[in-house]
């Protein structure tokens, strides 16, 4: 028996998403015993992620499909070839971070074996037992899963320490066939911010903006703190709607979770949908001009004022 | 065309749930449930397709209990043409939920299922892709942006880098983000023509589909508490602080 991993990538690098999704993979292998971690690449070109995937500490084999189809990483693409991929292997488990390449592929591979999935686990108990947030992280359910049939699980980045590296690479070794896609899915083009962006979820630090920073413009306040402090930026739900920063910086429930060493909540109200994308940082300042703004509820650190005019102060002063 | 829009009747998102000290599940006594908020997009959607004239009819499907009826009225109230209950009082899961959509999709053949991409009581983000998966159709997920033209959809996604555009033939899943619209309010004129859209019930037996939950939630606990924090009265005061006592700078 082996557990499986499905590699985030984009052809030309691997995600970190894939390595903390690899610890949980191995939590389950000690929890089982006499099992392997295998990892799937699938993508065009993908040659160095397969390497790098052949590094990952305690990954024992990387399959790679590798054909101008599988690109554009589409779910109904993925879907097919990774359930070649099973009919021709045994697994117990297989596992895709809880990103939106996972969020977005692993429910299909799911439905098409017919077995359910246990999306955004934080915790593994035993091989078919795991904990996961529901309610926007106000309650943790236990669940577990039948014991016949595979587990499909999605991993949660923050609960799970990034895999390390190791010198010695696993065996690469190509599936032994892949299918061809006949969705007639077409990738038309994507607009993604900047690559040099420090990504969200994985940075040490982390700062936000809401409504209160008032219009786009202002954000360059914050930018230029996380210049300061090497942080990422991210964003509350309303200052996106608002257009004030793109989807893509949306922290929250519905949005990234976070959970760096330091999180700066700035114009932020700490509405639930909000809380649920970074209550799990270790330490929490809130910037807020209202003394009574939920967000100091659960702030270890909280400054009421203008941000517009401490923004600048605290960028100065570090 | 017609456009099947699934809608799951949820704790109002204002609500912050509490966990029943037994560790049974979330205490519902008393609690305000309204519309999944992806949910009010997808029918905010389908409305729109219909009065662009490029959809025919919009047909909401809820399941679950009875309750569920008042969840269905308020989509009628926005627009809807007509509803579907099927009636249980089974615990459903995403799979499950699928299975049953499925046979409601080859029953009614809409051309288009619009969900929302997450149910925010569970958080499971599933049921659509689901849904795809066992139908085999293309899937079109976390939109933002949807236009119908020629047999085709065409979708603007929201992914963790940014946005991505995609090209699916038809019929076709498409679930909802945030950003794709914002859905109109009912009026109490409206409110009172819904009363007069059929609404269908069905049972769970009805449909030749199997939706017997397979997991087990063993218990359900509050998260950590995080201990109190304090107020700075300065930027130095945080500055110092945060030097000094969290170093985390
Ligand atoms: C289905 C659904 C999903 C959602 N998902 C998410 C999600 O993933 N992430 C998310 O963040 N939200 C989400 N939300 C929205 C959430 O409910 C809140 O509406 C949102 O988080 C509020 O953003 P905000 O705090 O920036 O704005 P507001 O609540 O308007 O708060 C602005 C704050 O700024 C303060 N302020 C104003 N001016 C200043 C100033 N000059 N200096 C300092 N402070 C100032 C105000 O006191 C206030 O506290 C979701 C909502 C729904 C319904
Ligand atoms: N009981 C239900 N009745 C109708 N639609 C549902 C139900 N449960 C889930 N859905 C649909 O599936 C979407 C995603 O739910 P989930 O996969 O549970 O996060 C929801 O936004 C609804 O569109």
């Amino acid at each position: 028996m082996a557990i499986l991993v499905l590699a985030e990538h984009d052809n030309d690098s691997l995600k970190p998403s894939t390595l903390h999704t690899v610890t949980a993979a191995k939590k389950i292998e000690e929890k089982i015993g006499e099992a392997e971690v295998h990892v799937l690449v699938m993508g065009e070109k993908v040659e160095a992620v397969a390497k790098a995937s052949a590094h990952i500490d305690g990954v024992s084999k990387v399959f790679l499909a590798d054909a101008p189809h599988l690109a554009a990483q589409t779910a109904e693409a993925l879907a097919l070839q990774t359930g070649q991929h099973l009919n021709a292997s045994n697994y117990s488990h297989i596992l895709a971070p809880a990103t939106t390449f996972g969020k977005n592929l692993a429910p299909r591979i799911a439905a098409q074996l017919d077995v359910p999935q246990v999306s955004g686990i934080s915790m593994i108990l035993d091989a078919h037992t795991f904990v996961r947030p529901i309610y926007a992280g106000n309650a943790l359910a236990t669940v577990q899963c039948e014991a016949r049939g595979v587990v499909v699980l999605t991993v949660l980045s923050t609960s799970f320490d990034a895999a390390g590296t190791t010198d010695t690479s696993a065996a690469i070794e190509p599936v032994n066939k892949v299918v061809p896609d006949t969705s007639g899915v077409r990738l038309v083009g994507r607009q993604l911010s900047s690559s040099e962006k420090i990504e969200l979820t994985s940075a040490r630090v982390v700062v936000s903006g809401g409504r209160g920073l008032q219009k786009a413009e202002n954000f360059k306040l914050l930018e230029d703190l996380a210049a300061k402090l090497h942080a990422a930026v991210g964003a509350s739900r309303a200052a996106v709607d608002a257009g004030y920063v793109p989807n893509d910086y949306q922290v929250g429930q519905t949005g990234k979770i976070v959970a760096p060493d330091l999180y700066i909540a700035v114009g932020i109200s700490g509405a639930i949908q909000h809380l649920a994308g970074m209550r799990d940082s270790k330490v929490i300042v809130a910037i807020n001009k209202d003394p009574d703004a939920p967000i100091f509820q659960i702030a270890d650190y909280g400054l009421v004022g203008d941000a517009l005019a401490i923004l600048p102060q605290l960028t100065e002063q570090l | 065309m017609k456009i099947l829009v699934p809608i799951k009747r949820v704790v109002d998102y204002t609500v912050k749930v509490r966990v029943k000290p037994d560790g049974s599940g979330v205490d519902l006594n008393n609690v305000k449930m309204s519309m999944n908020p992806f949910d009010e997009i997808g029918v905010e959607e389908a409305i729109r397709l219909k009065e662009r004239g490029i959809a025919s009819e919009v047909v909401v499907v809820s399941l679950g209990s009875g309750a569920c009826q008042e969840t269905i009225r308020t989509a009628l109230a926005m627009g809807a043409d007509r509803g579907v209950l099927v009636e249980t009082d089974l615990e459903l899961q995403p799979l499950g939920i699928a299975r049953l959509l499925k046979a409601l999709v080859l029953k009614e053949q809409p051309q288009l299922v619009i969900l929302g991409k997450q149910a925010i009581d569970d958080d499971s983000n599933q049921t659509g892709q689901m849904l795809a998966g066992l139908l085999n159709w293309p899937q079109g997920t976390f939109a933002s942006k949807l236009e119908i033209a020629d047999g085709r959809a065409t979708v603007t996604r929201e992914v963790d880098g940014g946005l991505e555009t995609l090209e699916l033939p038809l019929p076709a899943v498409i679930t909802t983000d945030l950003r794709l619209n914002e859905p109109r309010y009912t009026t109490l004129p409206n409110i009172m023509k819904a009363k007069r859209r059929p609404l269908d019930v069905l049972q769970v037996a009805d449909l030749p589909a199997e939706a017997v939950p397979s997991i087990k939630t063993l218990k359900v606990q509050p998260p950590q508490p995080r201990k109190p924090g304090i107020r700075v009265s300065s930027v130095e005061e945080l500055v110092r602080k945060l030097r000094e006592e969290a170093k985390v700078i």
